[in-house]
């Protein structure tokens, strides 16, 4: 497991620059475990304060300590994107090994139910959930009505792994000792798909924070719980930027530049570690 | 042709259950809401005028028969179905007694033209850009330009199209900031009009542009990379065939038909796309009907919308499906 970090870090420029900014991202939202004000609470500080020394990144028209605030936001959308990954992960392992494996009649359904859900436009319905439960649309509700939509793809990508999996020796061997369906997909077939698991997880946190994002710009989500989306749809709401509280946008929009960045980042080398081919060439081998 | 009509059959077979599903389910979530829209149109229209109590009453009568409220859940559901198929989704609160669908259509041509056009202009340059990257892998501009799209294309949209319209309505206003066209002209198949109406169109269309660019492009690039070390290029090169050849009869060829698969998802997309293009530049499309319906609590127009809305997305990724096989052997000889 290290060695393969190392090798990465080493021989893949895009992994490490994306580690690098994943981790400055994931150490700022940590610290609002330590945070000495509460972000859902207004007007606790001077509002319209630039950057200082005192208040590191200024405060917004809110009254509230910019610092705090988004290190707040940067962690729940942090985690709302890592509950939307595992959980849809679970789902797209499920269908997918089942799928694969099983095939016939089992495959046909699953891949037909599949299809559906790639092609049923998620944002008209996300708003839809909005509308019709408003304020009872919390963030681990939404999250959950997200993975429900997040898995498709994944499950397809899976699915073709685990039906060339099915075919191969020790497979076979596993069903002639007797090993039930269920044990041969965890133990046998889950460590060769665990790779595409890991690099989709990332491009799924990159979906559902964007999602978000779009979701709370729009004022779709609950306002008073601080995301990277709802801290700019209040900075939007107050004008920020046709005002001159430019501190209030442009510090937010960096860090978010800064953590797609790093997880695209991490997703593409990760895909890239994941195809043998172009890993020799970048090795040089 | 034979298994090209099977093929059609499934697919056709499959639309239909999206489009079912699709439409069943904004049904049931828009029924499992609190809202009722007779009370919503009561509302409005007591917050006018003072009505006596009486009409009032007799209001409510006349809007519960019209929106069937009163009727139980499943024949509510039939009903509902049946009014679809001819076309009718109820009034919109909005701009009662208006159709919501009427608002629909009336919104249509604009956000359809921007996508179009948009999301076809992105689709060719980018594959474009990406095929000529991926054949010539050291070329300095192709690779400053990789580095260029890819640090672009996990910016959220949002932001992209925030920073355009600061820059280019505020700092330097060179482009109207909002609006489909100019205030002072009016709407007609004139020249000002038209101008006018491009001229509101540019700053979206470049936002979407830029951000749906980077993915064909860094998509391109890779595939045209893999297929450039295929036997039967190496073949061609040696046996001095054409280059102009090489790159457009079996490179582009080839690697642009996974790209089709991706448009049916980029069509899917597109909709989240534009209800942030439009809330930004207040763009008269549907995504801003949508804001609108959703904000003013307006349960016909939401419905209407949501349903158009499936209904194209499925309508065009089945049109895309079609066009593979016609273009993929492999998948026509299944």
């Amino acid at each position: 497991m290290f060695s393969v970090l190392r090798d990465l870090i080493r021989y893949n420029i895009e992994f490490a620059i994306g580690l690098v900014l994943v981790t400055i991202v994931v150490i700022f939202a940590a610290l609002s475990l330590f945070s000495p004000v509460d972000p859902t609470l207004i007007y606790m500080a001077p509002p319209d304060q630039p950057p200082s020394m005192q208040y590191w990144f200024g405060t917004n028209s809110r009254g509230q300590d910019l610092f705090w605030q988004l290190s707040a936001a940067f962690r729940n959308s942090l985690i709302f994107g890592i509950t939307v990954a595992v959980i849809s992960r679970v789902i797209s392992i499920a269908i997918g090994l089942a799928s694969g494996y099983i095939g016939g009649w089992v495959d046909r359904v699953l891949m037909f139910i599949n299809d559906i859900f790639v092609a049923i436009p998620i944002f008209p319905i996300l708003v839809l959930f909005y509308f019709v439960l408003r304020n009872d649309l919390d963030s681990f509700r939404l999250a959950l009505i997200m993975a429900c939509f997040g898995w498709p793809f994944d499950a397809r990508l899976i699915r073709s792994v685990a039906l060339g999996l099915k075919h191969r020796e020790f497979t076979r061997h596993a069903v002639f000792a007797g090993m039930s369906t269920r044990k041969v997909l965890l133990e046998e077939h889950l460590p060769y798909v665990m790779p595409i698991v890991f690099s989709t997880f990332m491009n799924n946190m990159l979906w559902s924070i964007g999602l978000e994002v779009t979701l709370a710009v729009l004022g779709f989500t609950n306002l008073n719980n601080p995301t990277i989306g709802t801290v700019l749809y209040w900075a939007n709401s107050h004008s920020a930027m046709v005002v001159g509280i430019w501190w209030w946008l442009a510090i937010p929009v960096v860090l978010i530049i800064m953590t797609f960045l790093g997880l695209f980042l991490l997703a593409i080398s990760m895909n890239e570690y994941i195809d043998p081919r172009s890993r020799l060439r970048r090795m040089g081998a | 042709m034979r298994g090209y009509l099977w093929f059609v059959g499934k697919r056709l077979l499959q639309l239909l259950a999206v489009i079912f599903c699709g439409i069943s389910a904004t049904f049931i979530v828009t029924h499992l809401s609190p809202i009722d829209p007779v009370e919503q149109v009561l509302g409005r229209l007591s917050g006018r005028s003072n009505l006596p109590p009486a009409a009032i009453e007799a209001t409510r009568q006349a809007l519960t028969e019209m929106y069937g409220t009163n009727e139980p859940i499943l024949q509510q559901y039939i009903n509902f179905w049946l009014r679809l198929v001819r076309g009718d989704l109820g009034p919109s609160l909005l701009a009662f007694p208006t159709p919501a669908m009427e608002l629909v259509w009336r919104a249509m041509p604009w956000t359809l033209g921007l996508l179009v056009t948009s999301t076809l202009f992105t689709f060719i340059i980018g594959n474009l850009m990406g095929a000529l990257a991926g054949y010539n892998p050291n070329n300095r501009f192709f690779k400053a330009f990789g580095i260029f799209s890819m640090s672009i294309q996990p910016i959220p949209y949002y932001i992209v199209a925030f920073i355009l319209l600061i820059v280019f309505a505020y700092f330097i206003p060179i482009f109207p900031a909002s609006g489909g066209f100019a205030m002072d002209v009016r709407p007609g198949l004139t020249w000002p009009f038209i101008s006018s109406v491009l001229q509101h169109a540019v700053l979206p269309g470049v936002s979407l542009v830029l951000v749906g660019f980077g993915g064909w492009f860094l998509g391109m690039r890779a595939l045209v990379s893999n297929v450039v070390t295929e036997d039967y290029v190496t073949y061609a090169e040696l046996a001095g065939v054409d280059k102009k050849t090489i790159v457009g009869g079996y490179v582009i060829r080839n690697a642009t038909l996974p790209q089709l698969t991706a448009l049916a998802m980029a069509l899917g997309g597109v909709f989240s796309g534009t209800v942030i293009t439009e809330q930004v530049f207040n763009y008269p499309g549907i995504g801003t009907l949508l804001i609108d319906a959703v904000n003013w609590g307006d349960y016909s127009l939401v419905l209407a919308v949501s349903t158009v809305s499936i209904t194209a997305v499925a309508a065009a990724i089945f049109i895309v499906d079609l066009l593979y096989p016609l273009l993929d052997p492999r998948v026509r000889a299944e």
